[in-house]
């Protein structure tokens, strides 16, 4: 064999700064160290034939089962060998390391761990380190053998051998808990002041530790981290900003001051001071670089005057980063975290979006990832900035790889508006069906919900994108949201205009009834059903009510294991039968209902039971009573609760006066332990009230010791009991009810989103209308100059990649990006065709909606909150004056940039006139605002779409697709 | 933070497995498991990260690498750098190398040598690998990604098991063997 001496390794190593060494002499080096390790694998560093045996044999076994049988025999093996009386220490040695092996294929070792405690006390170091490494590996830090180390470990720290203390402060990290920190605290604060840089590092990063730990253990020794910052070694300066991060990231005032030291240590990092054995893939000590800026990124949060230390070292970094390397573009996308971080300059945001068109148009699946992640966190800033890289997220959301994909998803989520919601919810529900991933279904189903109850542009679409989410992942989602659509369905939109609610109310009726008979619907899905249909299924009077009550003993059958859905299900048909009789109907009970009553008469549930006996008698009343007890739509009426029971006033007033002994309370007679509280509160409250209190005595209040006694005594909070308006009633039919007042939140927005009258209308043109099919050229050349001024450097090295692009992804791409050119426009033709994106103001846009669910901006698609946007106050046709000028202005004017396009230049003449018509037009409108909106919307989508296009495709003359687009759009 | 540093083999069997906060055996095995069926459903030629909420709580990112007979995965938080940690595993040959990619290098060279026993060679020299791996993470930080320091390191360590064994640890045959040499 070619075998060479394991010495060779030896030489040229120990020394500092061993440029010189040839990477082939590392490779050898390497090699060695293989080879090594190989005549380890012959029996070499005292380990047996045995244990390579058992790790042969393992590596060959085929099931689980003949590994299991193996590592049993070899568990009864070491337990008789542990047991021997003067085992060797080699021999002793190698049985830790088998025993940690055993441990780590999953089986218990815990018989052999004293032998690794005992191993620690050993003053061999060899012997030491493997036990060090052994009880790291087996004990949690609360273990009880963890008591029998502790002596060692200070005693270790305190050794001459630094190799002993690095031991030692490994076993710190991982075996010190919070009652052993005192122990070990003063050994590793004075280790801080060490000779060697590696002890220097390993104790920082102990404190570490201990602060993570328990912060007040060590909270007064926080300052050492801001000495060490300053240490004569790079290296524990690095290692310090570990705890530095932390520590900011808990209280970013308090380290306020060393931001210009962070900034100055970034700059001497870039700038290549330190010393060369630092460099990493030829970056100067990368890891050190990405936390600085971490920490950097917390400090000038929202801080002009942080941020603009910043710039310079940031402005350097993007020039000098190598980005043929992954440390080198992991520093670039530290960088662009940073920026989003920051109130950035323009020019850095210039920076980070070129930084992030590298990213992704690689072919690495890895930046192109890095790439959709800085663009999702860029967008809070500069909300066009995905525009330019439209389809190069659409290929991501289709790309085979599921990182990227969902990556893309929270994109998208993180862009959605009302113009673009259908596509985007649409693509999330596509997904969502097609993965198994519970966890990430059930985030996913959540996101469309949320995106669904902001944004939707219709009640119908909202109610088919819910029902899809219950379908396909009924079981993930919050109980909350089929309530919240119950409640949506009952109560209509707010708006007084019945009609449209009826409508509403019928069409998830059939939808229902169309789903229905599908098999194995999620539980939540059936309950929302059942409830509908029975509040609403003979409603209309399309459906009969042996229809309708035929549907809902299908399901009660059908999911007879379901006693929810049951109990449900029970309760529509009564309301059903309700209905009916109130109306003055016969009642013809299905025979297959009668049985399905019948039985649930016997059922063990009493709630089910309750349910069928209350449906039962309700069947022998009249239509009056039957009305009062059950009124037609009515599940959204309050209930006014009597609590007092004040009608019965009149009737206690008679019997006291014959003679009967008055009420005294359950309060009053257990001295005063119980306020009077109304019926079903009380019983409510009463298992809580009786039961074993697991929960700690109250502190005694020194101030008022009179009152703490009888304070003890009331086992529940009074003032619960009264707190509460809505108190549950247990109505059968009352869930709505009690949801209705429980989750306001979302719906408020929502209704009042669709509730607006004046912009019903103009919802649902943008949201029917396809961007491109909208009028609206006059913003035409204002749009292309910018884009095509932002995105002309990377047309060179793009023009070529893709000459065709495929229709169906452009028509994606222009639903999903359209409306966010319409924002660029807005603010461009307000502020008079300037070029530069107002920065910061973007920012809101895309935020706003979520955090604050007044969307009224959002219905016209400004994508401006109406507060902080000048287009609204603006008269529409002053604005379309100030479009012209510009618009002829760019076009007449066609510099470099428009002369990238020279065949678009005519494009903007024609803008001219169409402005004219479109002025006149307007003057008939009385909505001049909505139309405004619709036409500097639509084109823009296109352009923008198209400029990408055409970027991609070199040589290929656009001249024949704008006429006809023009044409298109103008009709 | 790094949460955990695992290399197991293409059939999911761990070879070595370091969670930097302490987890009871079957929590480890159901990670470890969890991790691997992962892995395995991947495609070829897609990127190196997955996002890992699901198995390590929320905000846990995940790199992984391919190598031959082994997956080798770091797991960690938000706090890291997903592409700074993928450079830990993975290394370009024309460069100053990776430090992890010391273990596949060392991996490649005994494939070469001994055809399939790599994997398991890993697991023989379980204490080696865990001085280089704590050298370069500790305590859950990436602590030095300096070679030559952390080359040093394990050097003392070699040189201080050379020594031992030739004073009383080897067994006669072996040192018979080394001794010819």
């Amino acid at each position: 064999s070619e075998l060479s001496s394991p010495n060779a390794h030896g030489e040229g190593k120990g020394r500092r700064g061993r440029r010189s060494l040839t990477i082939q002499s590392r490779m050898e080096q390497l090699k060695t160290i293989g080879r090594e390790l190989a005549m380890g694998s012959q029996g070499g560093f005292g380990q047996s034939k045995e244990f390579l045996d058992l790790v042969k044999s393992i590596g060959e076994s085929r099931s689980k089962a003949e590994e299991d049988r193996i590592v049993l025999s070899e568990i009864d093996i070491l337990k008789r060998k542990l047991l021997e009386p003067d085992v060797p220490k080699r021999k002793m040695k190698e049985y830790i390391i088998r025993l940690v092996y055993i441990e780590m294929l999953g089986h218990d070792a815990s018989f052999g761990y004293i032998h690794a405690v005992k191993m620690t006390h050993d003053d061999n170091l060899l012997l030491k380190r493997t036990g060090y490494l052994a009880v790291t590996l087996f004990l949690d830090e609360d273990h009880d053998l963890i008591i029998l180390i502790v002596n060692t470990i200070q005693k270790d720290l305190r050794s001459d051998n630094y190799l002993v203390v690095c031991a030692a402060l490994n076993a710190v990290c991982r075996l010190i808990n919070e009652e052993t920190i005192p122990a070990v605290l003063p050994q590793v604060v004075d280790l801080l002041n060490h000779g060697k840089e590696a002890v220097r590092k390993k104790a920082i990063m102990a404190l570490h530790r201990f602060h993570r730990k328990s912060p007040s253990s060590v909270s007064h020794l926080v300052s050492n981290f801001r000495r060490k910052l300053c240490d004569s070694d790079p290296g524990v300066m690095g290692a310090t900003l570990c705890p530095l991060f932390d520590l900011i990231s808990e209280d970013v005032a308090s380290y306020k001051d060393l931001v210009s030291s962070f900034v100055g240590i970034l700059k001497q990092v870039t700038e290549r001071k330190l010393p060369k054995s630092y460099d990493y893939h030829q970056m100067p000590a990368p890891f050190i670089q990405i936390k600085l800026l971490k920490i950097m990124a917390l400090l000038s949060s929202g801080d002009k005057s942080a941020s603009e230390m910043m710039y310079m070292v940031l402005g350097d970094l993007f020039r000098k980063c190598d980005s043929s390397t992954n440390i080198g573009n992991a520093i670039l996308y530290e960088c662009i975290r940073c920026i989003s971080c920051i109130i950035p300059s323009p020019k850095l945001l210039e920076d980070a979006a070129e930084a992030i068109s590298k990213f992704l148009k690689s072919d690495s699946h890895n930046l192109k990832y890095m790439g959709i992640d800085g663009l999702g966190r860029l967008i809070k800033i500069s909300s066009d900035i995905a525009e330019q890289h439209q389809l190069a997220v659409i290929d991501c959301l289709e790309d085979p790889d599921d990182t990227l994909k969902r990556k893309t998803f929270e994109l998208l989520y993180k862009m959605t508006k009302s113009s673009n919601v259908e596509v985007i919810v649409d693509r999330m529900i596509d997904y969502m069906i097609s993965i198994n991933d519970n966890h990430y279904k059930t985030e996913i189903a959540s996101r469309c919900v949320e995106l669904a109850e902001q944004f939707a542009p219709s009640n119908q679409w909202f109610i088919q994108i819910m029902n899809k989410v219950f379908e396909h992942a009924g079981d993930l989602v919050n109980i909350k949201v089929a309530h919240n659509l119950m409640r949506l369905i009952a109560e209509g939109f707010g708006e007084d205009d019945d009609d449209a609610d009826n409508k509403l109310r019928l069409s998830a009726v059939e939808s229902y009834l169309q789903i229905i008979s599908e098999p194995k619907l999620p539980s939540l899905f059936l309950q929302v059903i059942s409830w509908v249909l029975g509040e609403y299924g003979t409603a209309d009077g399309k459906y009969s009510a042996s229809y309708i009550s035929g549907k809902l003993c299908d399901v009660a059958d059908a999911y007879s294991s379901d006693e929810t859905v049951k109990g449900y299900a029970v309760t529509a048909l009564m309301k059903i039968y309700a209905f009916e009789i109130a109306s003055g109907r016969k009642v013809d009970v299905l025979p297959e209902c009668q049985s399905l009553i019948e039985e649930l008469l016997a059922s063990h549930s009493t709630d089910l039971q309750q349910r069928a006996y209350e449906l039962q008698a309700l069947l022998a009343l009249d239509a009056r009573a039957v009305e009062s007890i059950l009124p037609l739509d009515a599940s959204c009426e309050d209930i006014e609760v009597d609590k007092d029971l004040s009608f019965l006033n009149g009737y206690i007033q008679q019997a006291i006066e014959s003679g009967a002994q008055p009420y005294v309370s359950e309060r009053e007679r257990s001295g005063g332990m119980f306020e009077t509280t109304d019926y079903h509160s009380q019983d409510h409250h009463e298992v809580t009230s009786h039961a074993l209190r697991f929960e700690a005595y109250e502190l005694p209040k020194p101030s008022v010791p009179s009152q703490a006694s009888t304070t003890a005594l009331v086992p529940v909070p009074e003032p619960s009991y009264y707190s509460e308006p809505h108190q549950p009633i247990s109505t059968s039919s009352s869930v709505s009810e009690r949801e209705s007042s429980e989750i306001k939140l979302r719906l408020d927005g929502v209704k009042q989103k669709w509730g607006r009258p004046s912009y019903q209308s103009s919802t649902s043109a943008s949201s029917s209308t396809p961007p491109q099919a909208a009028n609206g050229t006059s913003t035409h050349s204002d749009g292309g100059g910018v884009a095509s001024s932002s995105s002309s450097k990377p047309r060179s090295s793009y023009e070529s990649k893709k000459p065709e692009i495929d229709p169906e992804k452009q028509r994606l791409a222009a639903s999903l990006f359209g409306g966010s050119s319409s924002s660029r426009s807005d603010r461009k033709s307000s502020s008079g065709g300037g070029h530069k994106p107002a920065k910061g103001t973007a920012n809101k846009a895309a935020t706003v909606p979520k955090e604050n669910p007044i969307p009224v901006p959002d219905l016209l698609d400004f994508d401006e909150p109406t507060g902080t946007s000048d287009v609204a106050a603006t008269d529409p046709f002053k604005e379309l004056e100030g479009l012209m000028e510009s618009s002829s202005q760019d076009g007449g004017g066609s510099t470099d940039v428009m002369g990238l396009y020279s065949t678009d230049a005519s494009a903007p003449v024609k803008t001219t006139t169409s402005v004219d018509s479109l002025l006149s037009e307007l003057s008939d409108s009385s909505r001049g605002t909505y139309h405004q909106s619709q036409t500097t919307k639509g084109p823009n989508s296109k352009e923008a779409l198209e400029k990408d296009a055409l970027v991609r495709q070199m040589g290929v003359n656009p001249t024949s697709q704008n006429p006809t687009l023009f044409k298109d759009l103008l009709g | 933070m790094i949460k955990a540093v695992m290399m197991m083999n293409t059939q999911g069997k761990p070879r070595l497995a370091k969670f930097y906060d302490f987890l009871p055996v079957e929590k480890q095995q159901e990670l470890i498991r969890g991790v691997f069926s992962v892995l395995s459903s991947r495609p070829e030629n897609v990127s190196n990260f997955l996002e890992i909420d699901s198995l390590f709580g929320p905000d846990s990112r995940l790199v992984y690498k391919h190598y031959a007979t082994l997956y080798f995965v770091l797991v960690f938080d938000g706090s890291e750098n997903e592409l700074a940690m993928l450079d830990l595993i993975q290394g370009k040959y024309d460069d100053d190398f990776s430090l992890m990619l010391a273990f596949v290098v060392l991996v490649e060279t005994l494939d070469k040598c001994f055809s399939n026993v790599c994997e398991l060679d890993i697991v023989f020299n379980y204490s080696k690998m865990h001085t280089v791996l704590d050298e370069i993470v500790f305590g859950g930080q990436v602590l030095e990604t300096r070679s030559d320091e952390v080359m040093k390191a394990v050097e003392e360590i070699s040189k201080l098991e050379a020594a031992s064994n030739s004073i009383s640890l080897v067994p006669k045959s072996v040192s018979g063997w080394r001794g010819g040499r």
